[in-house]
Parts: structure tokens; sequence; C-alpha cells
């Protein structure tokens, strides 16, 4: 068994300097080029990605880490007395050590893998939930959400017959805040958030909603599934007690993700899944549970995985965060612009700050139909209801068209998808 | 390649916009609805069996062009046919859906054809299908909602 280093690899603000306090542009152009992906033609046009909040593509660095882990490090991890064994359960715990510096974990034993934000939720719900959560109890989960911050929540409140309650949106696609103040109440056992808005892009101000939750004295989880690649996040300043994202979403790979947990709630939270590594001694009479994070982490992990999310956050941290994230937000302004001359094109959701993606429909041309023709034009695109029919039904939509960018998208990207939204509404003229 | 044009025929595109058989059913002796969870699509299909045979099929709700195409073409295609024959016409559609035109396909379909080119949109099946799968599912005496997946 491998201890996990307590120390941390460079501070929080060390991690924080990236290209644009070196004075440098961020160059999404010279990006592309570390993305193999992104130079293929789709239905014989170029492809132009623009689903990224469904999932990000990934850099060569990335894939070659997964590469080397199979050709040279595979082992399973923390049992092994072989030299592949040490080295796979190094490369694992250096790839957890990297995630905690990224987050800003104050400890890495406090970075837990898992699956993806899903189970990350899901994990909270099950042992967190389950021991804080009783019957006429209230958990706090808001409009914006993604489908799987509510149901594994429902599903708490069902067994415990505790009632969900729904933080309401504006016409805008903002969170009500002072709903929110009101729905703080004495029986409130949780708060879980989004960090931004799959959906609709909106950003949520964090701070002022972890300062009203704290203040009533109600722990907060934030699903940062759609926030760590724009924002980023310093789980510790954040105030939050959990902290969930996936790696896919971040130019890691599929099947890995991470929960962050305030140690001491980490610490009372009865083990999820039970089984090896999780265990420091089993007998039928009696097991013993292994620490932090092990207790959580049952059976053989995704080892290339987290490997591969280890190199995802190198390659964030060496483009830098602020950077991409100034790219990345002017690039979204011009679409928004872009997409406002397309006639009767309606953008759903004008959130005050917005990250990410921008939703909207073309006339009454349903967002499938709309999401084909883009396709054909070789434009990347989500239609549907984005696992959020809760939201939706608030706005009064079956569905939208979705739009969103990542590091290497470029004004070109959005002038295609201008272009093609164009020549849908001749479609179906 | 095919062309946009092949799935979007005129014909689609019109029975999309301006679906005919539209609305609820009086009298109707069966319903279903149909789900396609994928998009939130959702279209209730009302059938008037008589005398072993459909006399109507009508349909309401909300989809894309090619799901609402596809119902509106259907309800008038199914008249007059026992639930046999349905399942018969509903085999030969889903093939042409699935794989794309075979002989005779023509006369067996009729206005059917028109969905010749949704073979080459493999994303694009179930909404074309779905129609399908709730009258069938009406005609089965089947009261849950049927879903596309």
């Amino acid at each position: 068994m491998t201890a996990v280093k307590t120390e941390r690899e460079g501070s929080v603000a060390q991690r924080r300097i990236g290209a644009a306090e070196r004075g440098q542009r961020f160059d999404p152009a010279r990006a592309r080029l570390d993305f193999p992906i992104l130079r293929q033609q789709v239905h014989g046009k170029p492809l132009v990605y623009l689903d990224n909040a469904a999932t990000t593509q990934k850099p060569r660095a990335v894939l070659e880490a997964m590469d080397r882990y199979y050709a040279e490090q595979n082992a399973n991890i923390h049992r092994g007395v072989h030299l592949l064994s040490e080295r796979a359960t190094k490369a694992y715990e250096h790839a957890r050590l990297a995630v905690a510096r990224f987050i800003g974990a104050p400890d890495p034993r406090e970075v837990i893998f898992v699956r993806g934000t899903t189970e990350a939720v899901n994990l909270v719900a099950q042992t967190f939930g389950r021991r804080r959560v009783s019957e006429g109890d209230e958990v706090l989960v808001t409009a914006l959400e993604h489908h799987s911050n509510i149901v594994p929540w429902q599903m708490l409140c069902d067994e415990k017959r505790a009632r969900l309650r729904v933080v309401p949106i504006d016409a805008r696609g903002d969170l009500d805040l002072d709903a929110l103040e009101a729905l703080l109440g004495p029986r409130t056992r949780l708060l879980a958030v989004t960090q931004v808005s799959n959906a609709l892009g909106t950003v949520n101000p964090l701070d002022e909603i972890v300062r009203r939750a704290k203040a009533k004295g109600v722990p907060v989880l934030v699903d940062g599934a759609q926030g760590i690649s724009h924002l980023g996040i310093d789980v510790a300043a954040s105030g939050a007690d959990f902290y969930a994202f996936s790696g896919h979403k971040m130019y890691g790979p599929t099947g890995v993700g991470v929960l962050w947990g305030r140690r001491e709630l980490l610490e009372e939270m009865p083990p999820w899944q039970g089984g090896g590594d999780m265990i420091l001694s089993v007998s039928f009479e009696k097991t013993v549970y292994n620490a932090l994070p092990y207790k959580f982490e049952a059976g053989t992990p995704a080892i290339a995985e987290a490997i591969g999310l280890g190199a995802a956050v190198a390659y964030l941290e060496s483009a830098g965060l602020e950077a991409i994230a100034a790219h990345e937000q002017e690039l979204l302004q011009h679409a928004v612009e872009r997409l406002r001359e397309v006639p009767d094109l309606r953008i759903v959701g004008t959130p005050r700050r917005r990250s990410g993606a921008v939703s909207f429909l073309l006339g009454d041309v349903h967002p499938h139909d709309v999401g084909t023709v883009l396709d054909r034009h070789g434009v990347a695109v989500r239609a549907g209801h984005h696992c959020a029919q809760p939201l939706m039904q608030r706005l009064g939509v079956a569905a939208t068209v979705r739009a969103s960018v990542a590091l290497y998208s470029t004004r070109e990207d959005v002038d295609a998808l201008v272009r093609a939204l164009h020549a849908a509404r001749e479609v179906f003229a | 390649m095919s062309e946009l044009t092949d799935l979007y025929q005129e014909v689609v595109l019109d029975h999309g916009k301006r679906p005919r058989n539209f609305g609820p059913l009086e009298g109707a002796t069966h319903r279903a609805e149909g789900l396609n969870p994928l998009c939130g699509d959702r279209i209730t299909v009302f059938a008037k069996l008589e005398g072993g045979a459909l006399r109507e099929a009508r349909f309401e709700g909300s989809g894309c062009a090619i799901s609402k195409a596809s119902a509106s073409v259907m309800t008038g295609a199914v008249k007059g046919k026992t639930p046999a024959e349905i399942d018969a016409l509903f085999d030969r559609f889903h093939r042409l859906v699935t794989e794309g035109p075979a002989p005779g396909d023509e006369e067996a379909l009729g206005k059917l054809a028109v969905f010749s080119g949704v073979h080459d949109y493999p994303t694009r099946v179930k909404c074309a299908s779905l129609a399908w799968h709730a009258l069938r599912a009406a005609l089965a005496g089947q009261g849950a909602p049927v879903s596309t997946e």
C-alpha cells in the first residue's frame, strides 16, 4: 500500500500562473495541432467540433500518456511487489497529486477517483446523504441542474421520505438568489448546485451561493462538470464541501472523474462500494476499512484513465487556464453576436455571465433537424434536452440546439456554424 | 454521399410542416403514447378498429420534421388495413429506413417510400419509427407508453 504524499507540488498561486500572466496570448490555431482528431473531414467537410460540453477532444499528450502506461507500466496498483506494479502505482498517485494541485485541494487524500461526475454525486448521495438526511428533511437543487445532479437526490429523498426542493431561475436563466435565501431553511441538509449550466452556459455566482448556504449551516456540493475546464476551481477558497467533475470534459479520457470533499466530511462518511483496495483487513466477522482516499476506491480503478487525466491537467496548466478562459470568452461573445444576425434565430438563456455554451432555436425548426443539417456541413453540435428536462420545461421548449466551445475552437468554427445555419434555414424555408 | 434532399424530400417537408390526420380521434378504440427519450419527443397515436380493420388513425404531439412526417404519412397509409397487414407494412418500412430501398418497395409502400433517405442517417431512424411503434403498441393493447430505447 502506497501512502499518498501530503505535501503539495506547488501552491494555488503557482498553478494559476499561465501563458496570460507571462504576457502571451493563447493561440488556438497552434493548440489545434495537439489534437489529431480535429484534422479530419466529416461528410467531405472540415470537422467543426462544437459539442465540447458533451465531451472534449483529447490532446496527443493524453493519448501518449495512456499508451505509454499500457506499453511500459501496466500492472495492478497498490499490491504488487514487482517493479511494474510500483511504476503503475507511482503514475496513478502522481495523477492524484496533479489533480489535487490543479483544484487547490489542501490534501491529496481528499481527491477520490471515480468514474465521472455522475458517480461522484451518487457517492455523496448514498453516503453523506443517507447519513444526514431523514424523514421531513430537505435537499435543495436548482432549476439549472443536469439530471445527474437531480436524480441521485430524488432517489435519496424517496428513500428517506425527504423533500427535494428547487431553486428557481429568472427569465434570463440566472438563479433567483432571493428564492435561494428563502429556501435555505432549518431542514435543509444539503445544497447541490452546478458551477456552470450545461444547457444555457449560465455561470452561477458560486461565492455568493456558498456564502448564503454556509450562513445557514448548509453543506454545498458543486457540480463542476462544465466549470472545471473553463473556469477552474480553487476548492479550498470556494468554501464548498464537495466538488465533482469528469475527466472527459476537460481533455482527459472517459471513465474517470473526481470527487473532492472536505476531509472531515469524507472521514465521517461510510464507504460506498465494498471490495478490494478499500479495506485494511477482512475477516468474516469484521472488516476494517482503509483510510482516505482508498476507502472510496473499491476494486481496481481506471488506472490508465487516471493517468490520462493527470496528463490533461498538465496540458491545461502549461497552456494556462486564464489564457484559455480569455480566448473562450472572446469566442463565445463572437458566437452570440454572429448568431443574433441569423434571421428567426432565438438564443435560449441570456445569463449575466456565460461560459462554454450557447443554446438556441432556429424558427420553429426542430433542433434535431437543425442538428442533422449542421452535421452534413461538418458542424457537430448537440440537439436535444441536454439531460436537463426540468430546465427545458421551465423554459417552455422541448429541446434546443447547443454550440459549445473549447480551447481549440476558433472564430472560423463559429463562422462555419453560422453559414450552416443559413443553409438549414433554406432547407426548411 | 447522400444529399440532404434525400432525407428531407419535398413530401417529407410538407407533411412535417402540415401534418395530416393531426389531432385527437373521437371514438378511438386504441391509443398509445410514443416517446423518444433521446430528444424528448412525444406523440400519441389514436386508432379506431372496426370489423378487424383499422378505420381511422390520427396522432398528436410534438417532434422533428421526420417524426411528424412519418406519423402523418403512416396514419394515411394504414387506413383500411388489418393489424396483421400493418405489421407486415411496418416490417418493410423498417427495412427501408434501416437498410435502404428494396425491389417492390414502391408498390408495397406507396407514399411511405419517401422515407428512403433515412437509412443514410442512422441517428434519425428512431424519429421515422416512433409513430409506428406507438401505433403497433396501441393495436396490441399495451397501455404503457412505448419508448424508442
